[in-house]
């Protein structure tokens, strides 16, 4: 990968969580340095998709601190909108906006909440669109687009707004086989550039070729992190061994 | 339907919760327009048929015959039309145009932010949604002055504008529910999504989900548009000149005979079936091209 900074962007402390009586998040910490690629991974319901959205205020929490960029998201007069212009996210079910065209859903937002020239933005857009290997699409809209090509779009979406950490919550989850490798690809070219990724996935030779850095939650807290060869090879903790003899 | 698909059309042989039959999500209440769109269009000359029949129940002696009884209707159809049915329409437009605005913004005031907010505008719509509309006619016609000085100008309020005011209420209540129904059945996904370009909640509301659930508005707004009109005739009772009172008013100076009563009140069912039947129609139609589209 290229040469990382020791920036901290994204710094999570002692991260509690819970929905009513449900403590789905106890006590998470990470860091993630400016350039990183880090992946969660874990069983389903240990609190992966949660972690990632509180990092964008999308979930609140109850204990702990998260500092984004050098926003603290715990503040009670958090600037949401100011945390989420430095902050992209991609979901699992693309959520591309049904009534603007694939142009239009990336041309939104920076004219819109940024305020910047519209031909700008269009070529911007435009090369995005390239970017993402779907010159020609541009006046589609979602509904004409396949999966892995509305994943793109969402992808290219956040991208346009110039973002300092991209979040990924299960990206990959909702395509079928054929397509996940070429959202896979966009992801791995962004990575390359020194784009500073958050993922939450279930692709686990995909991880290993990416990450920086693996985490390994389940219920609630991380096991086990370190870097892709250590962990997918010297795991320690039995519940990772675990877990990666099942699905390795 | 043809085809009976298990788990889609039909309930599945098992019952885990994803095979379980699709159900649209709460489609909007349209039982009026679906009743009277179910009519066939010769529906308006089966209801004057009564008038056909009427020479033979009726065996009043007199020598005011049925044929003299369709020849004053005649007499009193272009009155009854320009002074009468136009008053009609022209209530339900203005009344519909008054509770669309209103009950839009009651529709958005009923998902604001701000519980304060929220809670009146729910209170308010729940008023007047389950509030019998004469009583509320009767309430706005009497609450108000006649008059009002503006200015040292004394401007006279017409029975006309109260009657319009009287029926947008319940008019402005249904709507904000069907804002506020439109507006929930978008999924919290794209709000999510919205939210995370870091538009803001007007932003979001304006150019991410209303453009996307207006369509689904239109087809219970018609329908309600349908139902308003067939409600204008309650300003009879107020005494605001449309057909109805009219119609009174010219049996009354036919010297009140009995058989005046069936031809001039099937003119009047007759004119709303021909009015409403096309705006049932084409609601059930719009109904059906916007309801699968998701």
């Amino acid at each position: 990968m290229t040469t990382k900074s020791t920036e901290v962007i994204v710094s999570i402390k002692d991260v509690h969580k819970s929905f009513g009586d449900l403590k789905v998040l106890k006590g998470v910490s990470l860091e993630v340095q400016k350039g990183e690629v880090i992946c969660i991974i874990g069983p389903s319901g240990s609190g992966k998709s949660t972690l990632i959205r509180c990092i964008n205020a999308l979930n609140d929490i109850q204990g702990g601190a998260i500092q984004v960029c050098g926003i603290d998201v715990t503040d009670p007069k958090l600037q949401k909108l100011e945390l989420r212009k430095r902050v992209g996210m991609v979901f699992q079910q693309y959520n591309l906006f049904p009534h603007k065209t694939a142009l239009e859903n990336i041309m939104m937002a920076p004219t819109l909440v940024l305020n910047e020239d519209k031909e700008t933005v269009r070529k911007r857009a435009f090369a995005l669109m390239q970017k993402v290997r779907l010159e020609g699409k541009e006046n589609a809209y979602p509904g004409e687009l396949s999966g892995g090509q509305q994943q793109r779009v969402a992808i290219a979406r956040s991208l346009a707004m110039n973002p300092d950490v991209m979040l990924f919550d299960e990206v990959t989850a909702a395509l079928d086989p054929e397509t996940v490798k070429e959202v896979l690809v966009t992801i791995k070219d962004l990575a390359q550039e020194g784009m500073t990724c958050i993922l939450v996935t279930h692709e686990m030779g995909f991880a290993r070729e990416v990450a920086d850095h693996i985490y390994f939650t389940d219920n609630g807290v991380i096991v086990e992190h370190g870097p892709p060869k250590t962990f997918f090879t010297k795991a320690k903790d039995p519940r990772t061994k675990e877990f990666l003899s099942q699905i390795l | 339907m043809a085809t009976r698909i298990p788990g889609i059309s039909t309930s599945s042989a098992t019952d885990l919760p994803v095979l379980k039959p699709f159900l649209p999500r709460s489609a909007p209440q349209l039982h009026t327009s679906a009743w009277l769109a179910g009519f066939s269009p010769w529906m308006g000359l089966v209801l004057f048929l009564p008038l056909m029949l009427w020479p033979f129940a009726s065996h009043a002696a007199g020598n005011f015959t049925i044929i003299d009884a369709f020849g004053t209707l005649w007499n009193w159809v272009p009155f009854l039309l320009k002074s009468g049915f136009l008053f009609n329409v022209i209530i339900s437009v203005f009344a519909m145009l008054i509770g669309t605005i209103a009950g839009i913004v009651l529709g958005l005031g009923q998902i604001s932010k701000i519980t304060i907010t929220r809670r009146i505008s729910w209170f308010i719509t729940q008023l007047f949604r389950n509030s019998p509309w004469l009583v509320l006619l009767f309430i706005v016609l009497l609450a108000f002055p006649f008059e009002v000085t503006v200015f040292g100008v004394i401007i006279m309020i017409p029975d006309l504008m109260k009657a319009v005011i009287g029926l947008s209420l319940p008019i402005m209540a249904n709507i904000s529910e069907i804002v506020r129904g439109a507006i929930m059945s978008v999924p919290t996904a794209q709000w999510e999504a919205a939210e995370s370009l870091a538009f803001s909640r007007q932003q979001i509301l304006w150019r991410i989900i209303l453009p996307q659930c207006f369509k689904r508005m239109i087809p219970p707004w018609m329908n309600w548009y349908a139902i308003l009109t067939m409600a204008t005739p309650l300003c009879s009772l107020l005494g605001v000149e449309e057909i109805i009172t009219l119609s009174r008013q010219a049996m009354e100076a036919e010297n009140n005979h009995p058989e005046l009563l069936v031809p001039f009140y099937s003119f009047a069912l007759g004119l709303f079936f021909f009015y409403c039947y096309p705006i049932a129609r084409m609601t059930m139609y719009l109904e059906r091209r916007y309801a699968v589209k998701i």
